[in-house]
């Protein structure tokens, strides 16, 4: 065994960075082991790649037309995937596209959850009215159908990937308020919150460092499962034209485009279609894996 | 002839840095009586009594040179088989009531259904056989027993209905694995007493898993000490308190006593040898 | 001004109008400074519930209480969670999962606004006898009586002159027990504490207390010494029950209803 594998199993760790290396190493010695999970991690690993490195691996610019090119079919020379009815090649379309999915689920992931987890755990723990009206307030959010309302949204201020990704997140938000209050209810009355009240810490204090980090686990898993839902929200809005703008490499916006020519030409809006696909099955797969993982209900990181 | 025996059980749990061998070659006998199985937690105590029933899951794995009821190889039946044998022969009684019955059907029901897959019967008779086994677990009032659900009932009474359900088959052996340790001191004596009555009067055998020494000390007739996976001393249960092994001295001295003050209570210091240690027998 | 703790007339009570439950009927109680009291009784006796009123966790009860003289209110200060901590039953639950034993003391120091941490998070291991290895650990790392010590540690750290006792021992194994019990008589004679302590073990509760208080469906019963309760000297018919049944099991034929 190297050094560094007996320094990260060492029984008694000798400082605060070594205890935690070590729980990161002893996590991922348990995610290993789930070769599923591991597979998603990786097409998501890969897609963040041809996403930072997007310029260097399409072939051809994304917006430039030829329309001598036109709907070239699959395998053509220089265009492997064809290219569109602008005559745009389809490779480099989706390359650059994945740099705007990243971007919707980036955002979407930031600000969802972080809404949800405030609202759940402050509803949560405080409890009485403050519960009451956060809850009803979520209920209201939870009522409207999401893609009608974050259609709504849209409408209001304007199409645009911005705003389509402030809609998803704004529907997106009441799912994990839920959990997160349903998790905090069942922590509150746990020793632990009781022993530090007895070391005289505030609400503030027991939501943020002891409840916040018990939510977060059932939260990330949620979020990857609900990723593949988001990504399809996205280019949904893209498809009915609310999203991102014409010219645009937005996968769902290109299914769109793509939709005109479907029975002659399939694969302009098959193969964004694909691309939509592995991402969604490749979060689910990775959502999966953290489920066994982090899930303290089921057995966990000892 | 012995209801039930067993040489050299072993039960193993593959974990990521080897197998952890839980319970390590435990060979015992039981006829018509009360056998009790003391040890600390982690002494294999619980396994034991979930492997004869072959309750151990994989990736858990179960070996002995010989496990069987009566004439029985219990090692060598299929599952169907064993499913019969469950509940029919062999009965289990858990530590918590609270998990062992179905929350949502009346207390009623799920006793006649245990009686239901022994025998047939129509219903009525069903009724009166389920009525007269809460009466004779000391149930005061069966009728309105009879209708509750689980929720309804104190941990006490619990107990006592999952011991009806565990007779009502009339099995050859029960084993109860901490059966009173959920329950409050004056409860427990109710429930020993009827564990005790029924035992005696059908001819039973028990084996009573507890860490509770003194119970067991005055509620069983012999005694397994086990620890670390094997029975390290084997005694009768009323010669408990002038047991050989060190360890089971050791357990014995670190209890606090109300009848004999001490200022300091001695701590066990375990001894490694004690895991190899081949069975001293007493009895 | 008494020290210790004076309780007067305690009544303590869970939910509102109908589904109102109580659990402590006019309990008066008394602690003195430096002596060692323990609570007997079975489970929904309301023993543990005086505690958590009294250390503020359970905030619906009516009566007099008050810790060195001083009468609490419906809110506790810091200076209280100075001066009175608690140890809870269930090791595995009284630690939080995702905390190392060197987060839990020193949040606890610095929530006690202390100095010098490194020094009396070593000292605090030490006095509980864990030793440094042990700083670093999580809760899974740790066996039912390490944590258990983890606890004591974490109620210790604030230096406080009374410790409530919720069953300390009774998740544990009785070779464990035996080592939680002689920490506690130890840290009782180092640092002149007071304890309270809930049991429903009577002779883990003689062994560490000098008197006794036996509960009954939130009422209590009677207040002895711990020589009396020794020679079975119990003036009320439950406690001379629970002294029956702590001694074991007596083969009868008789059989109590329920």
């Amino acid at each position: 065994m190297s050094s560094l594998k007996l320094w990260l199993n060492s029984e008694s760790p000798e400082s605060r960075a070594q205890a935690r290396a070590a729980a990161i190493y002893h996590g991922w010695l348990e995610f290993k082991t789930n070769r599923l999970a591991l597979l998603g991690l990786l097409i998501l690993v890969l897609l963040v790649l041809i996403a930072i490195f997007a310029p260097w691996l399409s072939p051809h610019d994304p917006f430039e037309q030829s329309l001598g090119n036109r709907l070239l079919p699959l395998g053509t020379e220089g265009h492997v995937l064809g290219t569109d009815s602008l005559g745009r090649d389809i490779l480099s379309r989706l390359i650059y596209g994945s740099r705007i999915t990243l971007y919707i689920v980036g955002l979407v992931a930031l600000i969802a959850p972080i809404l949800g987890l405030f609202i759940g755990t402050v509803a949560g723990y405080i409890g009485g009215w403050t519960d009451t009206v956060l809850m009803r307030f979520t209920d209201i959010f939870l009522a409207f159908p999401r893609l009608v309302l974050a259609l709504a949204f849209v409408a209001a201020l304007g199409a645009g990937i911005e705003n389509a990704v402030l809609a998803i997140a704004l529907t997106a938000w009441p799912p994990y308020a839920r959990i997160a209050r349903a998790e905090t209810l069942s922590i509150r009355r746990s020793d632990y919150i009781s022993a530090v009240k007895l070391q005289g810490a505030g609400a503030l204090r027991i939501i943020t460092r002891h409840i916040w980090p018990l939510c977060i686990a059932s939260l990330v898993v949620r979020i990857t499962l609900d990723m593949a839902g988001i990504i399809l929200a996205a280019a949904g809005l893209g498809f009915l034209g609310l999203g991102a703008r014409p010219p645009s490499p937005e996968w769902g916006a290109m299914i769109a485009e793509g939709r005109r020519f479907i029975l002659d030409y399939w694969w302009v809006a098959t193969i964004p279609g694909i691309a939509i696909f592995i991402v969604s099955l490749a979060f689910n797969l990775l959502g999966d894996g953290l489920r066994d993982l982090l899930d303290p209900k089921s057995g966990g990181a000892s | 002839m012995n209801l039930l025996e067993v040489e050299n059980l072993k039960v193993s749990f593959p974990t990521r840095s080897g197998v952890f061998d839980a319970v390590r070659g435990v060979s015992f006998s039981l006829g018509q009586e009360r056998l009790g199985i003391v040890g600390e937690s982690g002494s294999g105590k619980s396994l034991t009594g979930r492997a004869i029933l072959r309750l151990i899951r994989p990736p858990g794995r179960v070996s002995a040179d010989r496990m069987a009821l009566g004439d029985e190889d219990l090692l060598a039946m299929s599952d169907k088989q064993m499913r019969a044998v469950r509940g029919q022969k062999i009965s289990m009684v858990m530590q918590d009531p609270k998990f062992s019955l179905n929350p949502v059907m009346t207390v009623g029901e799920q006793i006649m259904e245990a009686y239901a897959q022994s025998r047939r019967g129509n219903r009525r008779e069903r009724r009166q056989k389920t009525l007269e086994m809460l009466e004779a677990v000391a149930i005061r009032d069966p009728e309105r027993v009879f209708k509750a659900y689980p929720h309804e009932l104190s941990g006490g009474m619990g107990q006592r209905i999952m011991i009806a359900m565990m007779l009502i088959p009339n099995p050859g052996i029960l084993i109860a694995d901490e059966p009173t340790s959920a329950l409050d001191v004056t409860v427990q004596m109710q429930v020993l007493n009827i564990m005790d009555k029924l035992v005696s009067e059908r001819g039973m055998g028990l084996i009573f898993i507890s860490h509770d020494l003194n119970l067991v000390s005055s509620f069983c007739d012999r005694v397994l000490i086990m620890y670390a996976g094997r029975v390290v001393e084997s005694c009768r249960a009323d010669e408990l308190y002038q047991a050989k092994h060190p360890y089971t001295q050791g357990l014995l001295n670190s209890m606090p006593r109300l009848d004999v003050p001490s200022e300091r209570l001695s701590v066990l210091e375990r001894d490694p040898a004690w895991r190899t240690a081949e069975l001293d027998d007493a009895s | 001004m008494t020290q210790g703790i004076v309780i007067e007339g305690l009544n303590v009570w869970f939910g509102e109008h109908a589904d109102r439950v109580q659990a402590v009927r006019d309990v008066s109680l008394q602690v003195a400074a430096g002596t060692s009291v323990g609570l007997v009784g079975e489970s929904g006796s309301g023993k543990s519930t005086i505690l958590r009123a009294l250390t503020g966790l359970v905030s619906s009860w009516s009566g007099h209480m008050e810790v060195d003289g001083e009468t609490l209110g419906k809110r506790r200060s810091l200076a209280f969670y100075n001066k009175v901590q608690m140890v809870f039953q269930d090791p595995y639950a009284s630690l939080h999962p995702r905390h190392s034993v060197d987060q839990v003391l020193s949040e606890t120091l610095a929530l006690h606004k202390l100095r010098d941490v490194d020094r009396r998070i070593v000292s605090l291991l030490d006095d509980v006898g864990l030793g440094r290895q042990f700083r670093f650990r999580y809760p899974h790392q740790l066996s039912g009586g390490q944590r258990q010590r983890v606890a004591i540690a974490r109620a210790l750290a604030a230096e406080p002159s009374i410790l409530l006792l919720d069953e300390p021992t009774s998740a544990l194994d009785v070779s464990v027990q035996a080592e939680i019990l002689n920490l506690l008589s130890d840290l009782r004679e180092q640092r002149q504490l007071t304890y309270l302590m809930v049991s429903h073990n009577l002779a883990v509760v003689a062994h560490l207390c000098e008197s006794i208080a036996v509960m009954q469906n939130g009422q209590l019963v009677e207040t002895l010494s711990v020589a009396d309760l020794r020679a079975m000297k119990a003036n009320e018919p439950y406690t001379q029950q629970l002294l029956k049944s702590s001694m074991g099991y007596v083969r009868s034929d008789e059989v109590a209803d329920g």
